[in-house]
């Protein structure tokens, strides 16, 4: 079975494998939060929600990494625009530079191009360097000069986040196929997203549990040392057991990862929250009920993605 | 023919452009009309506007779904005006005939009659972006003349961003409609029956605005 779906899918096996997991603990969980809904302490409607969203993400995930390289190239450039149009929607904006935010958003097919055809060098600085002068210089031109400097620095730190932290997804998927012969570019990528996201929920379920000292009381009083630490070292463990399998790294080197993703994963978290928190909004958006928008989903990969991209690239590529 | 086609444009063109460029935020959905007669009375910033607002309602509504707009602006030109009376199915305002002294509501309230579900934007013709405008009492004197027809008062935010008056570059940006508690004519009367109308619909339609944050140095 595991075999057949492995060459109809042209997938790993172990991704395979790892795959049908994730939909175990999905279903594991969604038949505990429905127990837990059923005997009827509490409010759990936005606990339901949740996890009815979860159905939506993971079964897309699936498909995308299921169907083909390309299918799941343009699912994650899809990602990038929905969080780059949440972001340039939160903001403020200038009416003059309407038209340069149309050609903002060409930016985002054009860097999964660079992570398609893995030309890594044009991918690194197209967005840093390239952007980076483009668009000031553009609006610059257009001569309007109130406000210049926080359209140009809210654009661009907007498009890092967005579009270039975010394409690490798709450079890991591509680049990784030849560095990773245990499961190739779609297990590196399933590695970093699946423990990215686990880390999320267990920061949150063990700051729900034992959480009392705040980390950041000013910027989400949310989040506790307990969460963080509980959180931190729970996706450690996952990674121990999850790395060997999925990558080249051995047990020590996965549980680094694993607290690298965790880390870096709550300072992108913290991250979206100073932005809400600046903004006054509570969710970046009302794309996935329960969860918020798509930033609120995505903003523990936008530090993670990129942090593990480098940590595996410095130390098991040649 | 132009039925088919009417249903095609609500629900393959229009539904999927608006997923794929703006992704609506819809505060209190349930509050929509689920049958007609009704008055759906919106801000307006942008030819979206109608658009996204008849996109919110389930397309076995269509039929029913008449947006209300100015026959000088929309019917000028056979395209434009076979797209807003055929597909969109406006009932055209004559706003030279009215400034003569016609009664522009008889047309709306036969509508409101056949039990149909108007749309449309009190504050006339597309304001500034993100700002309400100074509202036409023409809805409270609808409202007035059909008391039991609810009147469900909608807030929407940021299509002025995404295509304001005056731009044919359409941009893409998150928008949200937030939707009011319906207000009924027979809630006001006396002989200032429809002042009092519009001082409680707009006072519902600062309450929607006020509950948004709005970026802005625009």
């Amino acid at each position: 079975m595991i075999e057949w779906l492995g060459t109809t899918f042209d997938l790993p096996q172990h991704v395979v494998v790892a795959t049908l997991g994730l939909w175990a603990v999905l279903v594991v969980a969604s038949g505990i939060v429905l127990a837990l809904s059923a005997r009827g302490a509490g409010d759990y409607r936005e606990l339901i929600d949740r996890t009815a969203s979860w159905w939506w993400m993971i079964g897309a995930f699936t498909f995308a990494i299921a169907a083909n390289q390309i299918v799941a190239i343009v699912f994650l450039a899809f990602i990038s625009y929905l969080a780059l149009k949440e972001y340039l929607s939160l903001i403020p904006t200038r009416r003059i530079d309407r038209g340069l935010l149309l050609f903002a958003y060409l930016a985002v097919p054009i860097q999964y191009l660079w992570a398609g055809i893995d030309w890594y060098n044009m991918f690194l600085v197209f967005v840093p360097v390239w952007m980076f002068l483009l668009f000031p210089a553009l609006m610059a031109l257009r001569g309007e000069t109130q406000n210049f400097l926080r359209a140009v620095g809210t654009l661009s730190w907007g498009l890092m986040l967005t579009v270039f932290c975010l394409s690490h997804l798709a450079m890991l998927l591509v680049s990784g196929e030849v560095h990773n012969p245990v499961a190739g570019g779609v297990g590196l990528l399933f590695f970093v997203v699946v423990l990215a996201q686990f880390n999320d929920v267990a920061q949150y379920v063990w700051g729900k549990l034992f959480g009392c000292h705040k980390v950041t009381p000013h910027v989400s009083p949310k989040k506790t040392w307990e969460g963080l630490i509980g959180g931190v070292l729970t996706t450690v463990v996952l990674a121990t057991f999850l790395g060997p399998y999925l990558t080249p790294m051995d047990h020590t080197w996965s549980a680094l990862a694993g607290g690298v993703i965790g880390v870096a994963g709550f300072l992108g978290d913290s991250n979206i929250s100073a932005v809400k928190r600046d903004l006054g909004v509570k969710d970046a958006g009302g794309l996935i009920p329960g969860h918020g928008g798509i930033l609120d989903r995505v903003d523990s990969l936008t530090y993670a993605a990129p942090a593990f991209f480098h940590f595996f690239r410095y130390f098991f590529t040649p | 023919m132009t039925r088919v086609l009417r249903f095609l444009f609500f629900g393959v063109v229009v539904r999927g452009a608006i997923l794929l460029t703006l992704g609506l935020t819809v505060r209190n959905r349930e509050r929509l009309p689920t049958r007609g007669p009704a008055i759906i009375a919106a801000n307006h910033n942008s030819h979206l506007d109608t658009l996204a607002l008849m996109s919110l309602m389930p397309l076995s509504l269509l039929p029913k779904l008449r947006p209300v707009a100015a026959a000088d602006y929309f019917l000028s030109g056979k395209l434009r005006g076979w797209l807003a009376r055929d597909i969109v199915g406006i009932i055209p305002l004559d706003r030279a005939k009215i400034r003569k002294g016609a009664d522009p509501l008889a047309a709306l309230e036969e509508a409101l009659d056949r039990g149909e579900i108007l749309v449309l934007f009190p504050e006339g013709s597309r304001g500034e972006p993100e700002a309400l405008g100074r509202f036409k009492t023409g809805v409270g004197q609808l409202a007035v003349s059909r008391p039991d027809v609810p009147v469900i008062p909608v807030y929407m935010h940021g299509f002025g961003k995404a295509l304001p008056r005056g731009s044919s570059l359409l941009v893409p940006f998150n928008c949200t409609v937030s939707v009011g508690e319906r207000l009924y004519g027979r809630e006001f009367d006396g002989p200032h029956a429809r002042r009092e109308f519009m001082a409680g619909y707009e006072s519902r339609m600062s309450e929607l605005a006020a509950a948004e944050t709005v970026p802005d140095w625009d």
